[in-house]
């Protein structure tokens, strides 16, 4: 059961023209191919028309001959990155799956705290036996990514247009919209009206508001828009007397790397 | 690192989680055998310094996702105790059923989807498709029946969202809250064809006893998940107070997670520990199943803490109507949406704990005087039981340790599966080495 066996390699002769795809699981907490999971009975005619070579989650089969990879979680350890870096070997189309994978997520809430004192805290004197990278990294500051779907967990229908659109060879997309233009369609009263900081005017839609829409504000786990001064929603934060830079002070739980690391690796300020 | 571990590629897989098992066996002799378990470490207990009282738990919930309600309710509770919040009985009654939702689905999707497999000699629960359609389907719908209870409650199956220090951000329907109670009365079906399945199976789970100490809580009126103190089958009742003296940590040299050990060199925790502690308290569908599969405490096969999580299972179907006619009985009270419920937050330390799906688990956080975590400290179900898998492994390979390799490893891979060990509370690899082995 190895990651170099290949035991479900096809056959020759074999008429199977569903795509191969493997799910790996990284540094995270499996949320996202739970979500796959509780498709339920749905999954079944997933794969109908997609053939799962490999899911340790839930099978003990496993080969190398796919053509798309799902990878969940971020990279932790060189272990992460030297097995990250065989499966986009393999892999035609990766795609990563949930907002660790997607920009390091949850997992770098710690990047802007010393790597030191982070290890002292949890493992005390045994600290020295632990060995992981000083920050916590998404995969595509390892090997390329061809899609992403963010979100913490992942939308399932999200997940579900993305293999239609690539069974059907179709790129898969997701929004570029703010999170606040869906909770408009919701009528969710503001939460900025209720006196609460959300990240809904930068963060990427495609959730469908569903935090505030639960009660509570967007927390910004699809990440931002792409471009937070051309895509934010402004209306709202000029309404409130505050700009992208505040809010996003307010904010890092699941930023914390492009607040940390890509922007420093970008040359603004971190 | 003072003592390197080398950890292959290999992922024993449908165990939610990842380590290793390494045995040297010469001349027909067990020489070595180590459960190894390697932490690919998120470092959650510093994460968590820094934010507010109002975050912990939505941090604490992405521990791992197959318990993110577990541990968002633990967290809540660790916060609510360090600042003296107080929780409506209509509150901590929606938490239960958020809980038991999640444990239905658990136990469900390690039963059907993880340990089925094992038994019907298949390699993923794909295949029944094919040959066990009926009883796929009503593991499908237990499944989804589970998830269903936590999202009306919570939001959300993965990741919940109403959940807040003191309450709810918003309330189940009523007419949901009906329709769950009519497909619970209506479920025992699904249930009696996974009864029979496992029933018709359970001459496949290995035929070895261990006695050992079980740890779980305890509460005089019910069958402990929620609350209670710690139970000790060797020493009784201990106060949640004293939780680190009861999982107490120690390094093993194979290992980076920490393993736990209190009266004797380990314990278990889970399913089994909480029949053997509490099965007297059982709802009487629970019971009759029991019976049906001969379960009297103390069950000392570890292998059985799969039919402990069957047992359960009903036990919680049962508990999730009483709560649901309770609420419905009394009636949801009024109030707002997009609740915040009042919360003055002061300086403090509390702890949480409550019963999961894999075992008893602790949140400890202490506050400062904004409502900032200053230090926290979680303990998992699936490290308490780290010590327990190892000392089952040293007592069981020397009896098998003539068979063939592969099935030594598939015995003691069941082994692992049966604790259920969870997939990312730490993220471990897996893989049987075995290490010179003459014995072919």
């Amino acid at each position: 059961m190895s990651d170099g066996d290949s035991g479900n390699g096809r056959q020759p002769g074999d008429a199977d023209e569903r795509p191969r795809v493997a799910f790996f699981d990284f540094t995270g907490c499996e949320g996202d191919q739970l979500q796959v999971l509780n498709l339920e009975d749905r999954l079944l005619d997933l794969v109908e028309v997609v053939e799962i070579v490999s899911f340790r989650e839930a099978m003990t089969e496993h080969s190398e001959d796919y053509e798309i990879a799902f990878i969940e979680g971020g990279v932790a350890t060189a272990h992460d990155e030297r097995r990250l870096t065989r499966i986009r070997t393999h892999a035609d189309t990766v795609i990563a799956l949930g907002s660790c994978a997607s920009f390091a997520g949850i997992n770098a809430l710690r990047n802007d705290q010393d790597f030191e004192r982070v290890k002292e805290r949890v493992y005390g004197e045994d600290a020295h036996r632990i060995s992981s990278y000083p920050v916590a990294r998404p995969i595509d500051d390892v090997i390329d990514v061809d899609y992403e779907i963010p979100g913490c967990p992942i939308d399932r229908e999200e997940f579900v247009q993305a293999v239609t659109a690539l069974v059907n060879g179709a790129e898969p997309t997701i929004p570029n919209y703010p999170v606040c233009l869906q909770c408009k369609f919701e009528e969710n009263l503001c939460a900025f009206e209720r006196g609460e900081t959300c990240l809904g005017p930068i963060t990427r839609g495609g959730c469908g508001a569903t935090c505030v829409s639960e009660g509570t504000h967007c927390w910004g786990c699809r990440g931002m828009v792409e471009d937070p001064n051309e895509d934010a929603y402004t209306a709202v934060l000029e309404a409130h007397g505050l700009t992208t830079e505040e809010i996003l002070d307010e904010y890092q739980l699941y930023w914390g790397f492009e607040r940390e690391q890509r922007a420093v690796a970008d040359g603004g300020e971190s | 690192m003072s003592n390197s571990v080398d950890v292959g590629d290999d992922l024993v897989t449908r165990v939610e989680g990842h380590g290793s098992i390494v045995l040297d066996i010469a001349n027909g002799e067990l020489q070595r055998c180590e459960w190894q378990v390697v932490e690919s470490p998120r470092y959650f207990e510093s994460m968590l310094v820094g934010r507010d009282y109002d975050e912990a738990h939505h941090v604490t919930s992405r521990i791992c996702a197959i318990c993110s309600v577990s541990h968002t309710i633990a967290s809540l509770k660790a916060t609510e105790r360090a600042m003296g919040i107080d929780v409506s009985v209509q509150d901590e009654r929606l938490r239960k059923l958020a809980l038991y939702g999640e444990t239905i689905q658990s136990h469900v999707l390690h039963l059907g989807y993880l340990a089925l497999p094992d038994l019907v000699g298949e390699k993923s629960v794909l295949p029944l498709a094919d040959t066990h359609g009926p009883e796929l389907d009503a593991v499908v719908d237990l499944h989804r029946l589970g998830n269903e209870l936590t999202e009306v409650v919570t939001g959300r199956s993965v990741h919940a969202q109403r959940l807040l220090p003191g309450g709810f951000s918003k309330l189940p329907d009523e007419s949901a809250l009906r329709d769950l109670l009519d497909r619970l009365r209506n479920c025992w079906d699904d249930v009696e064809t996974v009864v029979d399945l496992l029933a018709s199976l359970a001459d496949e789970l290995p035929d070895f006893e261990r006695e050992t100490e079980y740890i779980s809580l305890t509460h005089p009126e019910e069958y402990a998940f929620y609350e209670g103190t710690i139970h000790s089958s060797d020493v009784g009742e201990l106060p949640v107070g004293e939780y680190r003296d009861v999982a107490n940590e120690y390094v093993v040299d194979h290992s980076t997670a920490k393993f736990a050990r209190h009266e004797r060199d380990a314990y278990m925790v889970g399913a089994l520990a909480r029949f053997n502690n509490n099965a007297d308290q059982l709802a009487p569908r629970a019971s009759d199943l029991a019976d049906r599969f001969a379960l009297e405490p103390p069950v000392t096969n570890p292998y059985l803490n799969n039919v402990a999580q069957l047992v359960e299972l009903a036990h919680l179907l049962e508990e999730a109507v009483s709560l649901i006619e309770q609420l419905l009985e009394d009636g949801l009270a009024d109030q707002p949406d997009y609740h915040v419920p009042t919360v003055e937050p002061t300086t403090g330390q509390g702890i949480g704990a409550i019963e999961v799906p894999r075992g008893v688990l602790f949140h400890e956080y202490a506050y400062d005087d904004a409502g900032e975590v200053t230090e926290a400290n979680c303990v998992i179900p699936t490290n308490q039981n780290h010590g327990n898998i190892q000392r089952d492994m040293e007592a069981f390979v020397p009896s098998i340790v003539d068979r063939p390799d592969a099935e030594i490893e598939h015995t003691l891979e069941m082994l692992v599966r049966a604790y259920d060990p969870c997939i990312s509370c730490s993220t471990h690899y897996l893989d049987v080495e075995f290490v010179g082995n003459d014995g072919e």
